[in-house]
């Protein structure tokens, strides 16, 4: 009982212990006063920002970048990954293109986005969606091929024959937990592709980090970093009770 | 109505072959099958391990194509559902509750989800496990799957039931009460049955007839008759006569060869 309650409180520990050592880090000499800001005064700086708007707006602007291009990529790459699991022509056709375009990271396409949609939410949306679908496609796809055979088999005997049949009776069920590991590693990464998505100037949190540090103001860098951590941690938990919901059949 | 049907075999398989191409090596499974299975018999399938009789039920199925022969079924129209098999492993759907399972063949009738569910927990009782219903498959023991698996193929109540190995994993109580309830539905509906089993004194005790696979590639070796009313008697001095026999027609061929198996 005991063991337990103290393993529980571990990463509070942790924290509290992390945070005091960060705050005496300066006043021992183990860093310059001016490059770190200090935990204490961080409310303070939160509070600047809020009252201004600032946050609320930042917040608010990433968030929908963050859930279009999520959503936008996650669609796109869940899709391309069905029909390339289901059918060996597309699987084919595309592999080739896959090979090419996949190691291409998500910043080189800001040029482009800038070109296409110009510095605005949709360019934003575009890049992020494109960090994200990569993920969510070969998480799809891997998980769709490697459906077990024996169990299509009974969908066909039990008179479930054609492709959308056997799509929703027995692939996408079988799929959904390899479909949701990729899902859950796409929310972190479409967080750093909001962040590379808004340093070309697209107002959210990221361009806000931006400028606070070109002015040297370091606690407000890391009042959203923090923020950024926090809504990643949000999204996080909200995923992971969607997906106990939905994989309750797993032991 | 006998008369008319009796002309007009359900299960009409002709020349029947069927081999494996694997890394370019062939192997040949099944060649030259013929069987004729009237309108509400019960064939009991044996024969030795890896001689063909799962991959007969799949071609019967339509889950595998023949490489030569014709196969002919013609289940009565008036059932729900043509056929149905039970497959040798459970293969029961993870991500559905056991009388979600059951009722997964149902899905493919105009049953509304209540009915569907009520035929669900209606085939679950014939197998003795209505009260698991909720539970995920996993949370089953081996026979329970089985049982389970075996209710899915009865629950679409179909005009021909192909049954592989489906009490195999049972103790003999459960079994015996299995094979009386299989009777019953049977004789009540008026199925047609192909029953794969590696027990003989099973095959005798429920099956018309018994059809022997032996050879490689596997072709019907013997069919014996079991000439016996029912309700019958576990083993009656007639059916330790006929057990013998079925076993000199199994082993005819001598024990399968070392190399049966691919790899
Ligand atoms: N997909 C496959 N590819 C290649 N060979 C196969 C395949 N499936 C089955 N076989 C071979 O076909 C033969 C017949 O297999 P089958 O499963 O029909 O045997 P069985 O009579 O049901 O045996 P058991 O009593 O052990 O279940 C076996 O020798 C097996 O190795
Ligand atoms: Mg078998």
């Amino acid at each position: 009982m005991t063991r337990s309650l103290l393993n529980r409180s571990l990463p509070a520990i942790g924290l509290v212990a992390f945070l005091l050592a960060w705050e005496a880090a300066p006043l021992l000499g183990l860093a310059q006063r001016s490059l770190v800001p200090l935990p204490s005064e961080l409310p303070a700086a939160f509070l600047r920002e809020v009252k201004s708007g600032i946050w609320q707006t930042s917040v608010w602007l990433s968030l929908s970048h963050y859930t279009m291009g999520l959503f936008v990529g996650a669609g796109a790459g869940v899709g391309l990954g069905i029909v390339t699991g289901m059918s060996g022509v597309a699987e084919g056709l595309l592999a080739w293109v896959n090979r090419v375009l996949r190691p291409i990271p998500g910043l080189a396409w800001v040029p482009f986005a800038i070109i296409w949609f110009g510095v605005n939410q949709s360019g934003a949306v575009f890049i992020i969606s494109v960090g994200v679908f990569w993920i969510v496609y070969f998480a799809t796809h891997g998980a769709i091929r490697s459906v077990d055979r024996d169990l299509i088999e009974v969908a066909k005997a039990f008179g479930f024959a054609s492709a959308p049949e056997r799509l929703i009776k027995v692939l996408l069920p079988a799929a959904t937990p390899g479909i949701l590991v990729g899902l859950r590693t796409a929310l972190g990464q479409a967080w750093m592709a909001v962040v590379a998505a808004e340093l070309f100037g697209v107002t959210g949190l990221g361009s806000r980090m931006m400028q606070a540090s070109s002015l040297l103001a370091t606690d407000i860098v890391v009042v959203y970093m923090l923020t950024m951590a926090a809504l990643y941690g949000l999204m996080d938990a909200l995923f992971m009770f969607a997906q106990g919901r939905l994989l309750q059949w797993k032991p | 109505m006998e008369a008319v049907t009796k002309l007009d075999p359900v299960i009409d398989i002709r020349g029947l072959a069927l081999s494996f191409e694997q890394n370019g090596q062939r192997t040949d499974v099944l060649r030259g099958l013929d069987l004729a299975v009237e309108q509400g018999e019960f064939i009991a399938l044996v024969g030795a391990s890896g001689v063909g009789k799962s991959t007969l039920l799949r071609v019967l199925m339509g889950l595998a194509a023949p490489t030569a022969g014709t196969v002919q079924v013609h289940p009565d129209p008036a059932a729900e559902r043509p056929m149905a098999l039970v497959f040798q492993d459970a293969r029961l759907l993870p991500w559905r509750r056991v009388w979600s399972n059951v009722a997964f063949g149902l899905e493919k009738t105009s049953l509304n989800k209540a009915e569907r569910r009520k035929r669900a927990m209606q085939a679950l009782s014939v197998v003795g496990l209505a009260d698991l219903a909720e539970r995920w498959p996993w949370q089953l023991s081996g026979g329970q799957r089985q049982r389970v698996s075996l209710a899915r193929a009865l629950a679409v109540r179909p005009s021909i039931l192909l049954m592989d190995e489906p009490f195999s994993a049972l103790d003999v109580a459960t079994r015996e009460g299995l094979q009386d309830e299989l009777i019953r539905v049977w004789r009540q509906m008026g199925k047609t049955i192909v029953f794969v089993t590696h027990d003989i004194d099973e095959a005798i005790y429920l099956a018309d007839r018994i059809v022997a696979l032996g050879g490689k590639p596997g072709e019907v070796k013997a069919v014996r008759t079991v000439d016996q009313p029912r309700p019958r008697k576990r083993g009656s001095i007639a059916m330790q006569d006929l057990a013998a026999l079925v076993k000199a027609d199994i082993s005819a061929e001598g024990a399968p060869q070392r190399d049966d198996w691919v790899i």
